[in-house]
């Protein structure tokens, strides 16, 4: 079973001081600690962005991808090995700009795993432009006068496309968000974690203060998360009091669940060798 | 050659058909000509049935199925003297005159009442031509009945061999034997030969070389190989899966491959277009799935259904940067199948990405071979640390420098390894670096795999020679024109005209020693390509600093056809 120690990598963190990106590391890290995994069965795949050095930060099995490509090299990694754990972490433009396609359908597949997004409302890495997530009227280098359309509602998308595990967390909340990551680590299927994340550098109205002012835990307001419905009413609060948890938490069969003749045995482990393709020859005669 | 709009069951029935003087111990070429749409339009199917070894479709029609009468009017170019066109009389009128030819023969025969009276579906009025067909050739019906068995399900099949025997014996009554051509069943009818399409033999190649995911979007001329293998996947414990787009299909193959599974994916140029970031993050990664590129010609969408050679120069260069890739063009179906098993060799062996690149004509035409030898090759996963447990004396480094520039690969999820990747330049641990030794050093690590794969290649056979040695001129192709070129050279041999034929089958690394050997002894070098610029040759002038004699190129979307590329090569001689 993995401690801090283990988890530890030789890489130095690069993140601006007080970024929100450290509350996600402390917090995942913690939630395998406390889920008693295995670094050898843990998979942590990352986009393009300031969040794709959670590689680099977290000492388990990694796949470093290209931007906004988490989720299908993620699936491709859990279809193959189903007893993997696979934890897919993206950025806002990273997942909800260049791998919006992606996303639903991850959401609609529901495949066995779990994904984070670092949302920040900002491009941080770029240096500071506007992003899906960003509010209207949100000032940047590429929206000098304000941006024009209104915000992309991610946790609203993933509920319209039967997610089974939505929630929301804050970055400077890390207990908190602890707790969600073990959740959703355990949710047998696609879980999704939007979490906020303020950047310190670029992103001057999303603050630390800002949410802190603002954030309410759905979990303190008696929410129901088998219900769809209130959970898609609680998706839209966006405002004086914005809700984070769990939104919706109900398991429906995973992807694998339907592949019923690779159930049992990871590809990895159906042999490579000696695949007799007589009978499919044979229909060609 | 059967004719009609979509929909009228053309490809089927000339397949069918097909398959008929297979089993009477023909070899069979059978090519299909449709256009990008489901409804009316213009399809038709073409089979060639020989006593020899057959390699393409011929340039003219004995005998015409026309199921309506655009078909009669749109191949009365390629109608020979004494073609015989089978139609339905009662609803296509048409004369010699109309065709304006008096030497062929009309057999009209009664296709919808003959399907009225038998109370079946109107498509099965291909099923009364065909029998038609037969009783005119003078072949056997029950070749015939046999395949509509193993097609139709019994009820099905039995109404359809009723239908057969109608056309049949409508025939019989009516017109005897008047019809100049006939086909017969040969000493090896019985012999068990394979019938297929290229994409069929790529799918094939695919399960023989235990290729466990499958991730492709739909894309002519791609598509069949997701027909293919989506209905298997369950009999050869794989998975197959349809994905949201060809970028979600080359990041999850990457994906699978990472997780030490052998995967691939298919599609046509657009798509391949869309993969070309995720091909570079294979190369880059040291990943190695094997990606399919069925071409199709462009630019852009082009046209959809129909055939070309131009994304050679795109499928050797694709992606930013520099790293090492294979690509193997094959040229026929036997190639399409042994190929597929040695891209996924070489993909795992030198951990690159394998790029099979085929074009439409090869990859719906049937072809007739051997049944395939599962045993030739064998599988090599190269590097690939198969125990549960890494006991290496050091910490496990998935991108560890090494002689030849192969790191050993463990499976994530392997006790006592942590296996880790980076689409941004790494380390040997796979941490992100900016280093500048660094990075010369895995630019260094990466082309040395193609040193080492460019060896290995020298025992392949990355090149082939067809013909005489001595030869008056050396023809040059690669992929599909293959068929074409070999048939083009039994009608010049006819005439004492001596040439033989270069096929490249490894594209790259381009085999430059072995292409250079035969080229030095060529009098007269004619490249031939399905292509507006002669990529092919550009390559040789890159390898070689030579140029070739003469280009003959086709970019119509259509495959070239023996007598008229035949006469080409005569043009230039």
């Amino acid at each position: 079973m993995v401690t801090l120690e283990d988890l530890k990598t030789p890489k130095t963190n690069t993140w601006c001081p007080g970024c929100g990106n450290f509350g996600i590391l402390m917090a995942f890290k913690k939630a395998l600690i406390e889920l008693g995994m295995e670094r050898e069965d843990t998979v942590l795949v990352s986009g393009i962005g300031c969040h794709g050095k959670m590689v680099n930060y977290v000492n388990v099995n990694g796949f470093h991808g290209i931007h906004g490509r988490v989720l299908p090299l993620a699936e491709g990694i859990k279809l193959a090995n189903p007893k993997l754990t696979v934890v897919g972490f993206a950025g806002d433009a990273d997942q909800y700009n260049e791998g919006w396609g992606h996303f639903v359908h991850a959401v609609r597949m529901n495949v066995d795993m779990t994904l984070i997004v670092h949302d920040n409302m900002v491009l941080g890495l770029t240096t500071g432009q506007a992003t899906s997530t960003s509010q209207q009227g949100f000032k940047s280098k590429s929206t000098p006068f304000g941006v024009i359309p209104p915000m992309l509602n991610p946790v609203a998308h993933a509920l319209v496309s039967h997610g089974t595990f939505v929630a929301r967390g804050f970055s400077g909340d890390m207990f908190h968000l602890k707790n969600l990551i073990v959740e959703a680590i355990k949710h047998r299927g696609f879980a999704f974690i939007d979490v906020f994340q303020p950047c310190v550098t670029f992103n001057y109205l999303n603050t630390y203060d800002w949410f802190r002012q603002r954030v309410y835990k759905l979990e303190d307001e008696g929410h129901d998360v088998t219900d769809r419905k209130k959970a898609l009413e609680k998706a839209f609060e966006w405002g004086d009091r914005i809700p984070i948890g769990i939104f919706y938490n109900r398991e429906r069969p995973t992807y694998h669940d339907n592949l019923l003749h690779v159930k049992d045995v990871p590809l990895t482990k159906v042999p490579t060798e000696n695949v007799d393709i007589t009978s499919t020859l044979n229909e060609m005669m | 050659m059967v004719g009609g709009e979509a929909g009228a069951g053309i490809t089927r029935s000339g397949f069918l058909f097909a398959k008929t003087c297979l089993r009477g111990g023909l070899y069979v070429f059978g090519a299909n000509d449709y256009q990008s749409l489901i409804r009316g339009g213009h399809n038709f199917y073409t089979v060639r049935a020989e006593n020899e070894m057959v390699y393409s479709q011929a340039d003219t029609v004995d005998l015409l199925l026309a199921l309506n009468k655009e078909t009669i009017l749109l191949h009365k170019d390629e109608l020979v003297s004494g073609t015989g066109i089978i139609y339905d009389g009662d609803q296509i009128s048409i004369t010699g005159e109309e065709i304006g030819r008096d030497d062929i023969k009309l057999y009209p025969v009664p296709l919808r009442n003959i399907v009225k009276s038998l109370e079946g579906p109107q498509i099965m009025e291909n099923t009364v031509a065909l029998g038609a067909a037969i009783a005119l050739l003078d072949y056997e019906s029950e070749l015939l009945n046999s395949v509509l068995r193993d097609t139709f399900k019994p009820k099905i099949a039995e109404q359809n061999i009723e239908a057969a025997k109608q056309g049949y014996s409508y025939i019989r009554e009516n017109y005897g034997n008047s019809f100049g051509y006939r086909l017969k069943k040969t000493g090896s009818a019985g012999k068990k030969r394979v019938f297929l399409t290229g994409n069929e033999a790529i799918g094939l190649g695919a399960l023989n070389a235990g290729c466990k995911l499958y991730a492709a979007y739909p894309m002519t001329p791609a598509t069949s190989i997701l027909h293919f293998l989506a209905p298997l996947d369950r009999e050869y414990k794989m998975v197959v899966i349809q994905t949201e787009n060809e970028i979600a299909a080359v990041n999850m193959v990457a994906g699978a491959s990472f997780a030490g599974v052998r995967s691939m994916t298919a599609t046509s140029g657009g798509g391949f277009c869309l993969m070309s970031e995720g091909l570079g993050m294979i190369g880059m990664t040291e990943t190695s799935p094997v990606i399919v590129l069925v071409q199709r010609p462009g630019p852009s969408t082009g046209l959809p259904t129909y055939t070309a050679q131009g994304d050679l120069r795109f499928a050797i260069h694709a992606s930013q940067g520099e790293f090492p890739r294979v690509l193997i063009a094959p040229g026929d179906v036997e190639e399409c199948f042994y190929s597929t098993l040695e891209a996924f060799n070489l993909a795992e062996k030198f951990q690159i990405p394998a790029l099979i690149v085929s074009d439409k004509y090869l990859s719906e035409s049937h072809g007739t071979d051997e049944p395939f030898d599962q045993n030739r090759i064998g599988i090599d996963r190269g590097k690939l640390i198969t125990e549960t447990e890494y006991r290496g004396e050091e910490e496990y480094k998935r991108h560890k420098f090494t002689e030849d520039g192969i790191s050993p690969r463990a499976m994530p999820g392997t006790k006592g390894a942590i296996v880790r990747t980076n689409a941004d330049e790494h380390n040997e641990l796979g941490y992100t670096t900016e280093d500048p030794v660094l990075t010369i050093k895995m630019a260094d690590k990466r082309f040395k795999k193609l040193d080492a794969l460019t060896k290995e290649l020298e025992n392949y056979e990355t090149v082939k020679l067809y013909g005489p040695e001595e030869a008056d001129a050396t023809i040059i192709g690669w992929g599909s024109t293959k068929g074409p070129i070999r048939e083009a050279m039994k009608l010049l041999s006819k005439e004492d005209i001596k040439v033989n034929y270069l096929q490249i089958v490894y594209l790259h690394p381009f085999p430059a020693d072995k292409v250079q050997k035969t080229l030095q002894s060529a009098k007269k070098t004619i490249v031939v390509e399905n292509n507006k610029t002669s990529q092919l040759s550009s390559l040789i002038r890159e390898h070689l600093l030579t140029a070739v004699d003469h280009k003959i190129l086709k970019y119509d979307g259509r495959p070239f056809n023996p007598e008229a590329l035949s006469q080409s090569i005569k043009g230039v001689l």
